[in-house]
């Protein structure tokens, strides 16, 4: 039989099932295959809000997307090539995502009238033309897995949840994929249950053979996806979660301090709390404190007393630190607040991703309360960007905002694991010595006297000798920091305030243009979770001879020195975003420049097919020649 | 060798401004004179407060101090004993700070057993926005946003305590310094979440609440200061409180010459948590007020302790995260 040798160099698989089959492990799993077979890929779950609702029904099915290559891999996806799907309510809700051709593998034990009705279907799909435009095939995954562990002594229940492994055994062949390393790893993880194990290593394997021996009338295709040209050096697979709490260890260890993590459960920031919590030996404690509101407080108590404070939550859980967060600009105590977007408002899209709490972190607090503002770009680029956050809040002396998003924070992709020797040390103002002086004045001068380029005022924490003061979050006098209610102290106050977030702009990297041209017709700008799939819009619009450019941006308050020159120079600005217009009307609010906002929100990420074709609708008439071509005759 | 500290030595420049008269004067120099008393180290003390004229103590205080928000200060506080758990941590609260916007935030430290000494000064109304009612006031409390007399049954601070789970429940009078003085050493000497309720006067807002039981002249009859192991007499020996086992309440009896006998009155017992809830829920007039260390349990391991996963100081590290980040599976990509 001959191999598949997809188009673009790369397929996109999508698991589909109730919440317990099982099809996150079975994702996650072959996702490692993936990696080890040298392919790059992008991993997106879509997990139900519910945690376990009811079998068979629509709103309970739980998907699992992958899209691998041999080529760079920018997102999890647009569409599914490869849908399979464990029950009727699986193939019902995915079935809209599949364009026309794609392979659809159904598990047929659970197409009967009873999860018809389950899943509000009125006939057998299989039978009304519904699946016409695709190639099916039908497995009866729920027996063949029976039969296969039957001899493992499980129950007939534990044996029904070892379909997933047969389901991987399958694609594994599918993929051409070596079995060893998933062997290893069963070996490993169900040591402890050893009919468990002997279940899944049976299901595995009989998933495998049968794939192979294709016992059906349709046959099932085998796929080739070669390894991905990738930088030469150790790669791991890493979530936007585990990347950010390794990131936050890295910033404790760069800074030579502990780092107290305190945080209340919100989806989709929980992860960030777990991970964390096994990371005691990395100096990182975890504090699970009584709502958001005390952790950000403990967070800026830790602050006071040395220790770097982090807090993180989700938007409704940001709104109720928003108090403290002004204390601790007040005070000038670093922080971090780490906040992983979802849908909103109010309770709104917990498990949906959404980028739609950047005025919060930018214009959402009261009073004029500025704070730095970084957002991550991606799963692997979470890690620096805590390593950044922690600097500026060290460096600085201030709260900064950390955003990333439920797509970041659960998504997964190679990364190029980091060398800690290639980070510089985060440095910190120092305290002053205690002065050799009977003027109360001359201590309290040492204590807020700031550094002039980054305004961030010496970490003096209790317990250091001589250096006792008193402050809190009423306004302080600019040299004493005792308390002030003076006018022109309040004025000069405020604007230090501001100036001393301006700063921050002196330090960050001048602002690059990833994709095509320094200045042009159209630039596509991004900022955090959308940067993979801006990516791959705009390299393929450059494909159809479009010279467009990609701009991401990292800092949002401030923004780079150079953004507004940078942005003059092209005829249009793009900006997809996922919220109403909230980058858009910063970029108008800092440089006046006006952008065509292309915004989405309906908790979905972005397709590239989306903002390809915005590309092209806004893409300038005049500019759109026959580039290749009359470039290459004048040479 | 320095001198030791004096109280003196305990105030800050700033000018003190509370109204004349408040209580809150009162208490600031019992607090002084127990820093001295106990040789508290300036360095390695600090205060923490919430909002409220309660909370402005911090800046008065001439040791390490944070005025943080508005009820927050337990949190703060637990917070900074988890990034330093040697330091000496005093929280400064009042009755709307640490019982309304911050009930729970008192709650959680509370019955977490964090290693700090609480002490909520209750003048049973809020001083600093001029005198409204607060969870403390009795119905019926008259104030610009209660012109008629609040109508919501108050909470009794130290019942909340003992509810929550505070192992050490105290209380004491502003303006009884020597008495208030035992109680804070006691507070500070408990290993734990050490809770203080203080009667504080609030001559503006709402002058001589307590006085019912504060006044010199009633004092005696109308106060009980309990002290672990001994019986609980007041009105200078002539009355005791006994227990009747029928009706599970506590009764004043008259001790002495046509009284009962002294053997019928109960030995005070700090460790018994029935006996404290007991004693705080004596209703005034017919009982006395009970002050002094009314629970105290046997020592439990605070909170701190051991968060930092038994490492010997915060942030004391075991592993490299250059080694953590190849924790799970690895593969590598060879060049060409
Ligand atoms: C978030 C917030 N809400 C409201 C206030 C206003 N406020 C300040 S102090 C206070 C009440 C203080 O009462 P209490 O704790 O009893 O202190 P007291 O002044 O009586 O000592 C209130 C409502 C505030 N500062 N912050
Ligand atoms: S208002 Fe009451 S509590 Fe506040 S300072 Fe004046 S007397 Fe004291
Ligand atoms: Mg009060």
């Amino acid at each position: 039989m001959t191999k598949i040798r997809p188009e673009h160099q790369s397929i996109v698989v999508r698991f589909a099932g109730d919440s317990g089959d099982g099809v996150q492990l079975l994702g996650a799993q072959f996702a490692e295959s993936t990696a080890l077979a040298g392919a790059d890929f992008a991993t997106f779950p879509d997990f139900p809000a519910e945690i376990r609702a009811p079998v068979g029904t629509t709103f309970g099915v739980s998907a699992f997307q992958i899209n691998l290559g041999a080529r760079r891999i920018a997102t999890a996806g647009d569409a599914p090539d490869v849908l399979v799907a464990f029950n009727p309510a699986a193939l019902k809700v995915n079935l809209p995502l599949l364009p026309k051709g794609a392979l659809v593998i159904l598990n047929t034990d659970e197409f009967n009238e009873r999860n018809f009705a389950k899943a509000n279907i009125r006939a057998d799909p299989r039978e009304t033309g519904a699946l016409a435009d695709y190639q099916v095939i039908e497995i009866p995954i729920k027996a063949l897995t029976l039969e296969a562990v039957k001899d493992s002594g499980l129950s007939r229940r534990d044996a029904e949840r070892c379909k997933n492994f047969w389901a991987l055994g399958a694609i594994l062949w599918m993929f051409g994929r070596d079995r060893a390393p998933m062997e290893a790893w069963i070996n490993r993880k169900f040591a402890k249950a050893p009919d468990v194990l002997a279940g899944n290593l049976a299901a595995l394997h009989a998933g495998h053979a049968y794939a192979e021996t294709a016992e059906l009338s349709a046959e099932i295709p085998q796929f080739e996806i070669g390894a991905a040209p990738m930088s030469p050096g150790d790669y791991r697979s890493i979530t936007g979660a585990e990347a950010l709490a390794l990131g936050l260890a890295a910033a404790g260890e760069l800074a030579d301090k502990p780092v107290l993590f305190c945080s209340y459960p919100i989806t989709p920031a929980s992860p960030l709390l777990h991970h964390l919590s096994r990371m005691g030996d990395l100096g990182v404690a975890t504090f699970q404190a009584e709502d958001e509101i005390a952790a950000a407080c403990a967070a800026i108590g830790a602050s006071y007393g040395g220790a770097i404070g982090v807090t993180s939550s989700s938007g409704p859980g940001i709104a109720l630190k928003t108090e403290a967060i002004g204390l601790a600009i007040a005070a000038e105590l670093p922080l971090v607040v780490v906040n992983s977007q979802r849908g909103g408002p109010s309770t709104g899209l917990p498990t949906k991703t959404e980028q739609s709490d950047l005025y919060q972190a930018v214009y959402g607090r009261n009073a004029d309360a500025p704070v730095p503002v970084i957002a991550a770009a991606g799963p692997g680029d979470c890690f620096d960007a805590a390593i950044e956050a922690t600097r500026v809040a060290l460096r600085h002396m201030t709260p900064v905002f950390l955003l990333t998003d439920g797509y970041i924070a659960n998504a997964a992709g190679p990364w190029a694991i980091p060398d800690m020797a290639d980070y510089e040390p985060i440095l910190h103002n120092a305290p002053p010595q205690a002065p050799d002086s009977d003027d109360p004045a001359d201590l309290k001068r040492a204590i807020w006297a700031r550094d002039p380029e980054s305004l961030g005022r010496p970490w003096v924490a209790p317990g250091m000798k001589g250096l006792a003061h008193r402050i809190g979050g009423l306004e302080k006098d600019i040299e004493t920091g005792d308390i002030s209610y003076e006018a022109a102290n309040h004025q000069a106050m405020t604007e230090l305030r501001a100036r001393k977030v301006a700063s921050v702009a002196k330090f960050i990297r001048p602002q690059e243009v990833e994709q095509g041209p320094e200045r042009g017709p159209l630039a596509v700008v991004g900022w955090g979770s959308t940067h993979g799939v801006i990516w791959r819009a705009v390299e393929a619009a450059r494909k159809e001879g479009l010279d467009a450019a990609q701009i991401h941006l990292r800092w949002l308050n401030p923004l780079p020195d150079n953004l507004g020159a940078l942005l003059r120079g092209y005829e249009r600005v793009l900006l997809p975003e996922m919220n109403m217009g909230q980058c858009a009307t910063l970029l108008r609010d800092r440089l006046e420049i006006g952008v065509i906002p292309l915004n989405k929100v309906s908790g979905q990420p972005f397709k590239i097919a989306e903002i390809l074709d915005a590309i092209r609708a806004h893409y300038p008439a005049a500019a759109r020649t026959p580039k290749p071509a009359a470039v290459g005759a004048a040479q | 060798m320095t001198a030791p500290l004096t109280a003196k030595d305990f105030a800050t420049d700033q000018e003190v401004r509370w109204c004349p008269g408040c209580g809150d004067y009162a208490i600031l120099k019992a607090v002084q004179k127990t820093l001295a008393d106990i040789g508290a180290n300036p360095d390695e003390t600090v205060f923490v407060s919430g909002i409220g004229c309660s909370s402005r103590f911090p800046y008065y205080v001439k040791s390490y101090g944070f005025h943080t928000i508005h009820g927050r200060a337990p949190a703060f506080a637990t917070g900074l004993k988890l990034a330093n758990p040697d330091l000496d941590v005093w929280v400064v609260t009042g009755d709307g700070d640490g019982l309304s916007i911050g009930g729970n935030h008192l709650l959680h430290a509370l019955r977490r057993n964090v290693n700090v000494q609480v002490l909520l000064f209750n003048n049973e109304i809020y001083g600093l926005t001029k005198g409204q009612y607060s969870p403390t006031s009795r119905i019926g409390t008259r104030s610009p946003s209660s012109p008629k007399g609040s109508i919501d049954a108050p909470v009794s601070p130290c019942l909340f305590a003992l509810g929550a789970g505070a192992k050490f429940i105290a209380r004491g009078i502003d303006t009884d310094a020597k008495h208030l003085g035992e109680t804070l050493k006691a507070a500070h000497a408990f290993e734990g979440a050490a809770f203080v309720e203080i009667f504080q006067n609030c001559i503006v807002y709402n002058a001589d609440v307590f006085s019912s039981f504060t006044e010199k002249k009633v004092a005696d009859d109308a106060q009980i200061h309990v002290e672990h192991g001994k019986p609980l007499l007041f009105a200078k020996g002539a009355k005791g409180l006994r227990f009747n086992p029928q009706t599970f309440r506590l009764e004043v009896a008259a001790v002495g010459e046509g009284g009962v006998p002294q053997t019928d009155i109960l030995v005070h017992d700090e460790t018994n948590p029935a006996l404290a809830q007991l004693l705080l829920s004596m209703p005034q007039p017919d009982f006395p007020v009970a002050l002094g260390v009314i629970y105290r349990a046997p020592a439990a391991a605070a909170f701190e302790k051991g968060f930092w996963a038994g490492r010997a100081r915060p942030g004391e590290r075991a592993g490299r995260v250059a080694d953590a980040l190849r924790r799970g599976s690895v593969w590598t990509k060879k060049a060409g």
